[in-house]
């Protein structure tokens, strides 16, 4: 199981693919990612599932990136999927079924971003308190804007 | 009337005396400062000379609260709380530069300083402060106690007297 053999094995679900310091980035569209994560997980052997994030670039019309890391423990070898999606319908499917810790990875990508995760309906937020509005991560969110709970003295 | 003078600055000096060396802290430790606050504590930079050596880690017991860390908006109802809770006489420690004004954190989760919620008596600043810093802070802080005024007696209110 090398890299060329998983390009090759995935080859007419994605777009295109870069080496990126040694590990194999394959860039897809959306709405295939849960048929390339059954594959991985099944056929080859990918079956830990370490990282979900998003990237947000405001000047590009896809403005969000979302970023899924896998790694393979039997033939140590990592992966990195990225998807475009757009900010009119940021909407990506969700991987709960096949992995458990997608669960926590996409209430903090959701909460983060607002990126809405389709078949995950336990979308709460994780790491932010309540009350909190906006979301955070995103470029046009102001870095100094404070949300206190408790009013301030003076 | 001199004499009712002497009595009540030497009352207030006893009284000062007896607080500012018996300090209970209340360390609450939220992030690296913890480890400088252990060193100060421990056998080479020692607390226990200045009197402040027994932590009690309730609210309800303690008169110094060191807030050691920093706050996040999260946090800070608990830490008003805690303030809440604490019994007259008491005083706050902003302890390291998080607990100070925010440190080096300018985001949408850290209070930028401590101050902003419950009224602090002394700050140290340092990420994280030198143990010599802490025992300076807790040195000044034992000078603010001593010159507190008690007063008693209706005269004593009028004439501010210099210790």
């Amino acid at each position: 199981m090398t890299y060329e053999t998983i390009a090759e094995q995935l080859k007419e679900l994605y777009d295109r693919s870069w080496d990126s310091f040694g590990m194999l980035v394959l860039e897809f569209p959306a709405e295939n990612i849960q048929a390339i994560a059954t594959r991985l997980k099944e056929k080859m052997g990918f079956d830990m599932f370490l990282d979900l994030t998003a990237v947000d670039y405001p000047e590009r019309d896809p403005r969000f990136e979302v970023v899924y890391h896998f790694y393979g423990s039997k033939h140590d070898l990592r992966l990195r999927l990225k998807t475009l999606v757009p900010e009119t319908d940021p909407t990506v499917a969700t991987l709960t079924g096949l992995y458990g810790s997608a669960r926590f990875m996409e209430r903090e990508a959701h909460e983060m971003y607002g990126i809405n995760f389709s078949g995950n309906d336990d979308l709460r937020p994780i790491l932010l308190y309540e009350g909190f509005e906006g979301y955070p991560l995103r470029k046009d969110y102001p870095i100094d804007m404070e949300q206190p709970i408790v009013e301030y003295r003076k | 009337m001199a004499m009712m003078e002497f009595i009540t600055t030497r009352k207030d000096e006893l009284v000062g005396w007896v607080r500012k060396f018996s300090i209970f802290p209340y360390p609450f430790v939220t992030a690296c400062c913890g480890m400088e606050f252990m060193a100060v504590a421990s056998t080479l930079y020692d607390t226990d000379r200045f009197g402040a050596a027994l932590p009690r880690f309730t609210p309800r017991q303690a008169d110094l609260l060191m807030v050691v860390g920093t706050i996040s908006h999260k946090e800070a109802p608990i830490i008003k709380k805690v303030y809440d809770q604490m019994c007259e006489p008491k005083w706050v420690m902003a302890f390291g530069a998080c607990a100070t004004s925010g440190g080096f954190y300018r985001n949408y989760t850290v209070l930028q300083g401590v101050d902003k919620i419950i009224p602090v008596d002394i700050y140290v600043p340092g990420c994280p402060p030198r143990p010599e810093m802490v025992i300076d802070a807790i040195m000044k802080l034992q000078d603010q106690i001593s010159r507190d005024r008690h007063p008693i007696f209706p005269f004593e209110e009028q004439t501010p007297a210099k210790l």
